[in-house]
């Protein structure tokens, strides 16, 4: 190699170098504003967390302290029934798609799921604001559940096809071979093969959804009390900190932060939860 | 031979898409034999033998004509499931339910159908069925446990454990050695040989050497049609047709 | 035998119900809010579309302030996030692929998406509009705190794990061969990713782009905290304007006049549709590259 060579071979070298650090100088850039807020989070929500904050409901603007009983409660509540909705619905849907993998027809079908992943919170909120709330005349528990079940239910469906499809096709074929009906072949080897999969997509939803707001605004709305009367308006975390955020009020936006470090912790500890449980099950 | 055919194909043709993979094939099984399917890869053996118990309408695109009697009755005018209790597969790869335990597993035909069996039984038929298998020794302090520890030729006995818990009277295998090493082989040979005398085995091998060891009946398969079908002895001594001969000089696949 | 072929059939039928549940919801969102916008479609026609006067009380509504505010914080979250999100992909799926530091950024990526879209409107309300204050001070601008660069900003941040996991799939796609190929004539990791990978991809990253504008679309609450919620076009880069999200968060409770309320659906219509749109067209493009 001659001197020429050599230099221009060390300056594409160190070019490359370059580019390197570079992407990963940008990359750590980018999670820049993930510390500022965990920490922004942290610094302003650490202070209102007691035990108190817990045990009494939202306070009223003349009120000092309070806490955010009612609105813990509330997205307890609706994100439960959501769950309970969807979760069936998306395991058989899931086992269809997983079943018919290579017709056209299932390709188009799945597609839907995907478009309705990729529709905005907000609309899905006034469209079950017309299908749920109006009919009923008034906010409540039950139409936050609907709002949140239509987000919830393309995720786990999605999930519940991926995990159906991990089961071997050897090992259906045996249970075909032994002559069971494909109900039972379901129930007994292909849903308890693939449920830690399934839980693992279905708590990864659960953290996907339970930081909504725009979907409860007009359905859940909110409610000062804590509620469990599924025809009655519920209070949640998310919608919560958002009146409380952009309230003038020093003690509501305290609340607020509060509430925020409580709601980031819990999901952020199910999405790390789920992810771990997939782990578990993979190696 | 002088024995009552357990299954009768008549005229079985068998089209994938567009693909004709069985061509016009008439074979008659006799009981308590040992009726070895051997061919050139993609020559129909494999959908031959998954027509008997009806696993080809898993697929779609697959049309079959022609008849397939089992004990005198066409199959294909009873329900594929009832069928498939009837007659027994055990496949290439071993298979057995993971989320099963080794008990589970033989008394699979049983969980996977509904069928109800009291516990006394339960345990009987896991035991005869183990024994049948050569399995009961190796596995009766571990029923409880997933199969997990098994090696490959004690999964592929648990699979034939699993059929034989149906109480079929025909077992198909599908290439049942061909995953497993010289030992493995040669006890799940061994097996066969014993399950002969209360059941009648159709197996597919690519193996010509295992289908000449095993076998009381060969046939010999190519481009789907049913070349030369008769006593092993006589097909590999002296085989009527030019094709088998060359199959059997290894000239092909 | 029959009870068995009975209880085939009605599982078969539920486990059909159950996937046609998503296309009926898609089919009857689109003729809920088609169905809910007629009057104001009725009332306005085109002028929907085509004006700026959202009012009320006078019962005029257009939407242009709100579709153009939408589109321009969205394309420009977009350019903003680009440079990171490519960043991200490359560093994740091929320049430190398989390596700890890979892992701890996909990691932290992925928490990103797990912040709730309303935290980070506080967060942006009490630290980042501050900032943005001095900004606009410093370059004689009304200080707002909030407006069009804000949400941008903020837009990007939360499109990023979304668009750099689009972009790290398609990087995946491209064949180890291929790449190996390049490496095996003495082109170094840059010259690999410049001259084979990025070219690969190319289709695969506009379809990317597709589907992350859908996203940033359809971003309501952290938008809302930060738009500023008036009704203009943005006169500079820094002004506060509206988007549709925002307008349907803000004014929805407490829309009580049918014609209001048909207004706010027709508003979610235009939304919906400009999302399907981008999400069919995302879906598409990078279907043509994987096939």
């Amino acid at each position: 190699m001659g001197d020429k060579e050599t230099n221009v071979l060390n300056k594409r070298l160190i070019f490359n170098q370059f580019f390197n650090y570079f992407c990963l100088a940008l990359s750590v850039f980018a999670l820049l504003p993930l510390f500022l807020i965990i920490f922004g989070v942290l610094q302003n929500g650490i202070g209102r967390i007691n035990l108190s904050f817990f045990l009494e409901n939202q306070p009223s603007p003349s009120n000092s302290g309070g806490g955010i009983l009612n609105a813990l409660l509330g997205t307890f509540y609706i994100v439960s029934l959501a769950t309970i909705i969807s979760t069936p619905l998306s395991i058989l849907a899931g086992f269809y798609l997983s079943e018919n993998r290579k017709k056209r027809f299932t390709e188009l079908l799945y597609s839907m799921f995907n478009i309705l992943q990729s529709i905005p919170a907000i609309v899905i909120g006034i469209v079950v604001y017309a299908w749920v709330v109006r009919p009923m005349g008034n906010f409540s528990l039950l139409s936050g559940s609907a709002a949140l079940a239509v987000m919830m239910f393309p995720y786990i469906s999605i999930a519940a096809t991926e995990m159906f499809s991990l089961v071997p096709n050897n090992l259906k074929e045996a249970g075909y071979a032994l002559g069971a009906p494909r109900y039972r072949l379901f129930f007994k080897l292909l849903l308890p093969t693939s449920l830690k999969g399934i839980l693992t997509g279905i708590l990864l939803s659960i953290s996907r959804v339970a930081g909504e707001s725009a979907p409860l605004l007009f359905t859940a709305f909110g409610n000062p009390y804590v509620n469990f009367n599924l025809n009655e308006p519920t209070s949640s975390l998310p919608v919560l900190i958002f009146q409380y955020a952009i309230s003038p009020y020093k003690n509501w936006q305290d609340v607020a932060w509060g509430a925020s470090l409580v709601l980031i912790i819990s999901i952020i500890f199910l999405n790390i939860m789920s992810r771990y449980l997939l782990k578990v099950k993979k190696n | 031979m002088i024995k009552n055919h357990i299954l009768e194909i008549k005229n079985l043709s068998v089209t994938i898409g567009n693909n004709p993979v069985i061509k016009n094939l008439n074979m008659g099984i006799p009981e308590n034999n040992i009726v070895a399917i051997m061919g050139p890869s993609g020559c129909g053996k494999s959908t031959l033998i998954r027509s008997i118990n009806r696993m080809h309408e898993l697929n779609d695109n697959v049309r079959v004509s022609g008849e397939i009697l089992f004990e005198d009755k066409n199959i294909y005018e009873k329900n594929a499931m009832f069928i498939r209790s009837q007659i027994g597969m055990v496949f290439q790869k071993p298979n057995p339910f993971p989320n099963m335990s080794i008990i589970d597993n033989v008394l699979s035909g049983y969980i996977l159908t509904g069928k109800k069996i009291t516990k006394k039984e339960k345990m009987e038929i896991a035991e005869t069925s183990l024994k049948k298998a050569f399995l009961w020794e190796e596995v009766k302090d571990r029923l409880f446990e997933r199969g997990s520890f098994l090696s490959g030729g004690q999964q592929q006995r648990l699979c034939i454990a699993r059929s034989l818990a149906l109480k079929i009277k025909l077992l198909l295998l599908d290439e049942p050695t061909s995953a497993l090493d010289p030992i493995a082989t040669s006890k799940i040979e061994e097996l066969i040989e014993e399950l002969k005398k209360e059941i009648t085995i159709l197996i597919v091998t690519h193996n010509t050497s295992q289908a000449s060891r095993i076998s009381n009946l060969t046939a010999f398969m190519y481009f789907g049609e049913l070349v030369e079908y008769g006593k092993t002895n006589q097909l590999f001594t002296v085989p009527r047709d030019k094709r088998t001969e060359e199959y059997l000089m290894g000239k092909f696949g | 035998m029959y009870s068995v072929e009975r209880k085939e059939k009605v599982f078969k039928t539920f486990v059909l119900l159950s996937v046609l549940v998503a296309p009926a919801i898609i089919i009857g969102m689109v003729i809920t809010l088609l169905d809910g916008s007629i009057l104001v479609l009725s009332e306005e026609k085109l002028n929907f579309f085509t004006t700026t006067n959202w009012d009320p009380i006078n019962k005029r509504f257009g939407v242009l302030v709100f579709l153009v505010g939408t589109f321009l914080t969205s394309l420009t979250a977009l350019f903003l996030s680009l440079p990171f999100s490519l960043a991200i992909a490359l560093v994740t799926a091929e320049l430190y692929k398989k390596n700890k530091i890979a892992n701890f950024i996909s990691f932290m990526v992925e928490i990103i998406s797990a912040v709730p879209s309303v935290v980070v409107g506080l967060w942006g309300i009490f630290f980042m509009a501050p900032v943005m204050r001095e900004l606009q001070l410093f370059f004689g601008y009304t200080p707002y705190g909030t407006g069009f660069l804000t949400t941008s900003i903020i837009l990007a941040f939360m499109i990023i794990p979304f668009a750099s996991a689009l972009g790290r799939e398609v990087i995946l796609l491209v064949p180890e061969d291929i790449k190996e190929a390049a490496y095996s004539l003495g082109a170094t990791r840059f010259e690999v990713i410049k001259k084979v990978i990025l070219p690969y991809v190319s289709t695969g990253f506009l379809g990317g782009v597709f589907l992350s504008m859908g996203r940033a679309i359809g971003e309501t609450m952290a938008v809302t905290m930060l738009i500023g919620n008036v009704n203009y076009f943005p006169e500079n880069i820094f002004s506060p304007t509206n988007t549709m999200a925002s307008i349907i968060a803000n004014e929805f409770a407490e829309a009580t006049e049918e014609i209001y309320i048909s207004a706010l659906m027709g508003v979610g219509l235009v939304l919906l549709i400009s999302t399907l749109i981008t999400s069919v067209l995302g879906k598409w493009v990078i279907k043509r590259l994987t096939y």
